[in-house]
C-alpha cells in the first residue's frame, strides 16, 4: 500500500504540471498513468501555445498562463522548445476583417486587448508567404508555440524532482472512497491511498467523474495533424484563418505543421486513432489555397491524439460535486496546451488551501449535474 | 497481366490487393487471379523481381552463370505472372491502408483511392542497419545496393572495394562479383566468433537444409579468390566529402587500408512499417534480432482482412517466399468465397511440405549471422538516425538524462525517425542503442510508432482527395 | 568508380544533369544512371549540408533524393530513366536549418 497527500490519475500535462505544483507547495504526491507521460493528446497536439480566439470564460487563465509559459525555463528548468512569435489569423475578406474587428472590440469591452486587428501591409510583414488574395488579419503578439512532448516530459520531471512519485504503464483497474481516503486499486496489484483525489485522465476522465455519481457529456475525440519534411524558412508566427479552420505553423528546424481540428476516429479503449484522409484532404486544400509556396511540400507523417472535448467545448476545473477531497482538471477540448501550467496551479491551490483567485466557476462540474445550474461559459 | 501506367487505370474495387512484386506477391498474385479473383498487384519499382529477382525480364547480363542458377528461378515465376489476368501497377507507391481496407495509390505525382476484400502485403525484407563511424560518406553503400546495380544496370563498383559485414547474402553477393572478374581489396567477415558455439546445437537441423550444399560451395569458391579477414571486431570509414580509407581491427590489432568504395551488409531484416502503419500487431525475434509481424497459420496479421507473406512475414528467403504467397492466397480466395475451406486446406498441404523443407536450418543460420552488439548499436560519435544525423553518443544522454523510455519519446527530443525515410533505416539501432543504455532488451523498449503516409505524399497530392460524404466537423484548434 | 561490364544489352537513353548531356541504358534508374556516369554526391544533407550519395538502392534510405523534371525530392532509385529527362543534384541545397 502507497499512501500519499494526493493521487493524480492521467499523466498528460494537467497530470503532471498539477503533480508539480502540489509538491511544490509541500504535498506528497503519487502520479499514476496506464500508458507513458505524454502519450495521448498532450504529446500528439499541435503545441499552439494561443490566447488568440478563446472564449470569455478562458481568457484570464489564459492570460495568466502564459506569463508562466514565457518565464517556463524558470518552472521546468527545460526550455520545452517555446518560441513566441506571435499568432496570426487570416482575413480573406472584408467579411472576415469586420468579423476581427468585432472581436477586437468585445475584447476591449471585457478589458482585453491581446488581440489586434492588422491590416494588409502589417499582416505581410508577419506572414510575407500568405495568398495574394489575404486581406488583413489579427495578431496576438505574445503567443507562440512549443514542443508537445518535450514539455510533458520537463514538467514530469520537474515534479520528479521536488518528490512526487511517478508510476507509469499501469492502469487504475477501481478507485473508490473508503472511510476519509481514496483507494486506488491498481492492474499490477499495488494498491494507492490518499485523502485527495486529482482527476487528469483526460479521454478517460469521465469514467472517473461517473465512478463518484457525476457523469459528464464528454466525447473522445482524435484530431489530426500532418507534418512536412524540412522547407526552407518562410514563416515565424502560428497562422490559423478567419473563416476556416486552420492551425499552420514552421519549427525551426524548417518543417511545417498542418492541422485544424479535423477529426479522425478515436478508439480509447484500444489506444488507436484511424485517419480521415478525406478529411485531411481538405486540410490540405486549405494550405494550399492559403499559401501556394507549400504546393509541393511532403507530408511525412500524419497522427492524431486521443482526447476530450465536452459537449459545451470547455474544460472541468474544479472540485467535484459529489465527493469531498475529489477534483477534476479535464476535458480541455483540443485547446488545453496553453492552459497546462496555470491550470496545475490552480489544482495545486484548490487541493492544498481549498481555494484560487482565478475565476474558474465557469468550468464547474455543476453545469452538468441533472437540476444544476446549466452554465455554458460563454 | 494487365500494366497500368496511370492512377485513372485503377478499378475502384478489387478483390484482392497485393502489394509488392517480389516472389512471395507475384505468386501470391497469379495464384488467386487464375482462380478468378480481381487482382491488383501493386510495386515500387520499375519491373517486377522484387530485390531478389530484381530486373529478372529485363537484365542487360548476357552471361547467366553470373548472377548464379538461384536468380533465374524468378523467371518462371515472372512468366507465370505476366500470363495471368492480374492487374499489375509498377512504379507506383501504396501510401496508405486502412483497417477498412482503404488504400492510397500514388504513381507520377497523382494519387487515387481504391477498396480492396482481401490485402495481402509482400514488402520483403530490408538490410539491416550497419551503423559504424562514416557510413554516410559518399562510396560507402550497402552490398545489397551494389547487387541491384548489377542485376539491373550491369553496372559494377570497381577501383579499390571493400566488402564488409556478415550473413549468407555476403557471400553470394562476392560470388556474383567474382564471377563477374570483380575483385576485392579485402572481405571483412565480422561474424562474431562465438556464434558457431550458439549455433552448434541447431547444427542437425541445417545438416539436412538445402541451403547447407549451395552455401558451403560459395564460400569456398570466395574463399578461393579473395582476401577475407575473419574476426573483424571494429569497423569504420574515413574520408573527406568521399570515401578513402577503411579502418577496421581484427584479432586486437588495428589497420588501415585505402578504399574507393565500402560495401556493408549484415543480414536482412523483415520490412514492417506498412504493417505496423495499418496497425498490424508487431512481435519480437529473438534469433533474428527483428521485429515481424503477428501472424496465423495463413499469414493473416491481426487486422482482419490484411495477411502477410514472404520475408516481410520473418525471414525465410525468396523460394519460401513464394510458397508463402501461395499460402495467404488461398486463405484469401477462400475468404472471398471463391474456394471452400476445404479446397483451401487440400491446395495448401503440397504447398507446405514444400515450405517445411526451406525451415530446416533456418534457426542454425539465424543464431550462425546473428551480428554483434557493436555493429547493431551506434557508438558514440556515429549517426543512427541518418536523416536527422542523431548520433548514439546523443541517443545515450537523452535515455539517461532526460529519462527517455523508448524511439516513441525520443522523437520529440532528438528527431531520430522523423526524417524522410520515416525511420525506416534507423529503427533498429535506435531501439538496440536504447535498449542497451537502459540495461534493457529491444522487445521492452519498443519500436517507433509508425503512422501513414507509409511514403511522402505532396500536399497537393492529398488536396487532390475527394472530399469525404459525411460532415466534415471541426472546432477550434489547440 | 562504377563500371558498366563490358557488352551488356539495351539501348542507349539520353537525358541531361543539372544541364548538362549524359547517357544512361535502357533498364537504369535514375540513380543507378548517374552512378554508371561517375556521380556519386547527389544532394547535401539537409541537417548538416554534408554530401551523401545513394545508400540502399531499394527504396528505403532516401539518401538518393534529386530534382527530376522540376519535381524536387524524388527518390531516384525508384525512377525508371526515360529519354530526355531533366535531372538535377540537390548539392547545396539542402542546409535548412534557421537561424532564428
Amino acid at each position: 500500500m502507497v499512501t500519499a497527500d494526493v493521487i493524480v490519475v492521467g499523466g498528460g500535462l494537467h497530470g503532471c504540471s498539477a503533480a508539480l505544483q502540489l509538491a511544490k507547495r509541500g504535498a506528497s504526491v503519487v502520479l499514476v498513468e496506464k500508458d507513458y507521460i505524454g502519450r495521448h493528446a498532450s504529446g500528439a497536439n499541435a503545441g499552439g501555445v494561443r490566447q488568440l480566439g478563446r472564449v470569455l470564460a478562458e481568457i484570464p487563465l489564459s492570460v495568466a498562463s502564459m506569463e508562466m509559459w514565457h518565464g517556463i525555463e524558470d518552472l521546468v528548468d527545460d526550455h520545452c522548445g517555446f518560441e513566441s512569435h506571435g499568432q496570426v489569423k487570416l482575413a480573406e475578406s472584408e467579411a472576415d476583417l469586420e468579423t476581427c474587428r468585432a472581436r477586437a472590440s468585445a475584447l476591449h469591452t471585457a478589458g482585453f486587448e491581446h488581440e489586434e486587428v492588422i491590416d494588409e501591409k502589417q499582416l505581410r510583414e508577419l506572414v510575407p508567404a500568405a495568398a495574394p488574395h489575404v486581406v488583413g488579419g489579427m495578431v496576438s503578439r505574445a503567443d507562440g508555440a512549443a514542443l508537445p512532448f518535450r514539455t510533458v516530459q520537463a514538467f514530469r520531471n520537474k515534479a520528479e524532482r521536488l518528490g512526487a512519485r511517478i508510476i507509469e504503464g499501469v492502469a487504475v483497474s477501481d478507485i473508490r472512497r473508503d472511510g476519509r481516503d481514496f483507494v486506488a486499486q491498481l492492474a499490477d496489484g499495488q494498491t494507492l491511498s490518499a485523502p485527495k483525489l486529482v482527476n487528469a485522465a483526460g479521454a478517460w476522465a469521465g469514467r472517473i467523474a461517473e465512478r463518484f455519481g457525476e457523469p459528464v457529456p464528454l466525447e473522445a475525440v482524435a484530431p489530426m495533424l500532418m507534418i512536412t519534411e524540412r522547407r526552407a524558412p518562410f514563416l515565424k508566427p502560428v497562422v490559423g484563418a478567419t473563416s476556416r479552420t486552420l492551425s499552420f505553423k514552421q519549427f525551426a528546424n524548417g518543417t511545417v505543421l498542418i492541422g485544424g481540428g479535423y477529426l479522425g476516429r478515436a478508439e480509447p479503449d484500444t489506444n488507436r486513432t484511424i485517419l480521415d484522409y478525406a478529411k485531411l484532404g481538405e486540410n490540405a486544400r486549405t494550405v494550399r489555397d492559403l499559401f501556394p509556396v507549400m504546393h509541393d511540400a511532403r507530408i511525412i507523417r500524419c497522427w492524431a491524439g486521443i482526447e476530450a472535448r465536452m459537449a459545451d467545448g470547455i474544460p472541468v476545473i474544479g472540485p467535484s460535486r459529489t465527493e469531498d477531497g475529489l477534483f477534476h482538471s479535464f476535458g480541455y477540448s483540443l485547446h488545453g496546451f496553453q492552459l497546462g501550467p496555470i491550470c496545475g496551479s490552480i489544482i495545486g491551490e484548490l487541493v492544498t488551501t481549498g481555494q484560487t483567485n482565478l475565476p474558474i466557476s465557469p468550468f464547474s462540474i455543476r453545469r452538468f449535474a441533472p437540476s444544476g445550474r446549466q452554465s455554458t461559459g460563454f | 497481366m494487365k500494366t497500368l501506367s496511370h492512377v485513372n487505370d485503377l478499378a475502384e474495387h478489387y478483390d484482392l490487393v497485393v502489394i509488392g512484386a517480389g516472389p512471395a506477391g507475384m505468386a501470391a498474385a497469379t495464384l488467386a487471379a487464375d482462380k478468378g479473383a480481381q487482382v491488383l498487384l501493386v510495386d515500387e519499382n520499375p519491373t517486377f523481381g522484387g530485390q531478389i529477382y530484381r530486373a529478372v525480364s529485363s537484365t542487360p547480363l548476357k552471361d547467366r552463370a553470373l548472377l548464379g542458377a538461384d536468380y533465374w528461378k524468378g523467371e518462371a515465376i515472372g512468366a507465370a505472372f505476366s500470363q495471368s489476368q492480374a492487374d499489375y501497377f509498377p512504379g507506383a507507391t501504396v501510401w496508405q491502408l486502412s483497417p477498412e481496407l482503404e488504400l492510397g495509390i500514388s504513381s507520377g505525382g497523382r494519387t487515387a483511392v481504391l477498396h480492396a476484400r482481401r490485402v495481402i502485403m509482400a514488402t520483403g525484407a530490408l538490410e539491416r542497419p550497419m551503423p559504424i563511424k562514416g557510413w554516410t560518406l559518399p562510396g560507402v553503400m550497402t552490398a545489397g545496393a551494389a547487387q541491384i546495380l548489377l542485376k539491373t544496370s550491369g553496372v559494377a563498383v570497381s577501383g579499390k572495394v571493400v566488402l564488409a559485414g556478415c550473413g549468407p547474402l555476403l557471400w553470394l553477393i562476392a560470388a556474383q562479383y567474382l564471377a563477374a572478374g570483380k575483385r576485392f581489396d579485402a572481405i571483412l567477415d565480422t561474424t562474431p566468433r562465438g556464434n558457431w558455439r550458439t549455433a552448434m546445437k541447431d547444427l542437425p537441423g541445417f545438416l539436412t537444409s538445402p541451403y547447407l550444399a549451395k552455401g558451403l560451395k560459395l564460400m569456398a569458391k570466395v574463399r578461393r579468390q579473395a582476401k577475407i579477414i575473419s574476426g573483424v571486431t571494429a569497423l569504420a570509414a574515413e574520408g573527406e566529402g568521399h570515401l578513402a580509407r577503411v579502418r577496421y581491427t581484427a584479432g586486437g590489432r588495428e589497420v588501415v587500408i585505402e578504399a574507393d568504395h565500402l560495401l556493408l551488409h549484415q543480414g536482412v531484416t523483415p520490412n514492417i512499417n506498412m504493417a505496423s502503419a495499418s496497425n498490424c500487431e508487431l512481435e519480437w525475434d529473438d534469433a533474428q534480432l527483428a521485429w515481424k509481424p503477428k501472424l496465423d497459420d495463413w499469414g493473416n496479421t491481426t487486422v482482419p482482412g490484411i495477411a502477410i507473406s514472404g520475408d516481410g512475414a520473418g525471414i525465410a528467403g525468396a523460394e519460401a517466399a513464394a510458397e508463402r504467397g501461395r499460402i495467404t492466397a488461398l486463405d484469401a480466395l477462400a475468404g472471398l468465397g471463391i474456394i471452400s475451406i476445404a479446397q483451401r486446406d487440400e491446395q495448401a498441404k503440397p504447398i507446405r511440405s514444400e515450405l517445411n523443407r526451406y525451415d530446416r536450418g533456418r534457426v542454425f543460420l539465424d543464431r550462425l549471422y546473428q551480428p554483434a552488439q557493436q555493429f547493431r548499436v551506434a557508438g558514440e560519435d556515429t549517426i543512427a538516425c541518418r536523416c536527422e544525423e542523431v548520433t548514439g553518443g546523443q541517443i545515450r544522454k537523452a535515455v539517461t538524462t532526460l529519462n527517455i523510455a523508448g524511439p516513441n519519446q525520443l522523437k520529440s527530443f532528438l528527431r531520430c525517425g522523423m526524417g524522410p525515410c520515416q525511420g525506416r533505416l534507423c529503427g533498429l539501432t535506435v531501439s538496440e542503442t536504447i535498449a542497451e543504455a537502459r540495461g534493457s532488451t529491444p522487445e521492452a523498449v519498443g519500436y517507433y510508432r509508425l503512422r501513414a503516409p507509409v511514403k511522402p505524399v505532396t500536399l497537393a497530392e492529398l488536396a487532390s482527395l475527394k472530399q469525404s460524404e459525411t460532415e466534415i466537423r471541426t472546432v477550434a484548434r489547440g | 568508380m562504377f563500371q558498366r561490364l563490358p557488352d551488356p544489352s539495351g539501348s542507349p537513353v539520353s537525358f541531361t544533369l543539372d544541364g548538362r548531356p549524359l547517357e544512361g541504358r535502357q533498364g537504369d534508374t535514375v540513380s543507378s544512371a548517374l552512378l554508371a556516369a561517375g556521380v556519386e554526391t547527389c544532394r547535401s544533407s539537409a541537417v548538416s549540408g554534408e554530401p551523401r550519395a545513394p545508400y540502399c538502392l531499394m527504396g528505403v534510405c532516401f539518401e538518393c533524393l534529386v530534382t527530376i523534371d522540376g519535381v524536387g525530392n524524388q527518390q531516384g532509385c525508384l525512377v525508371a530513366l526515360r529519354p530526355g529527362m531533366q535531372v538535377e543534384t540537390q548539392i547545396g541545397r539542402g542546409k535548412r536549418e534557421l537561424a532564428r
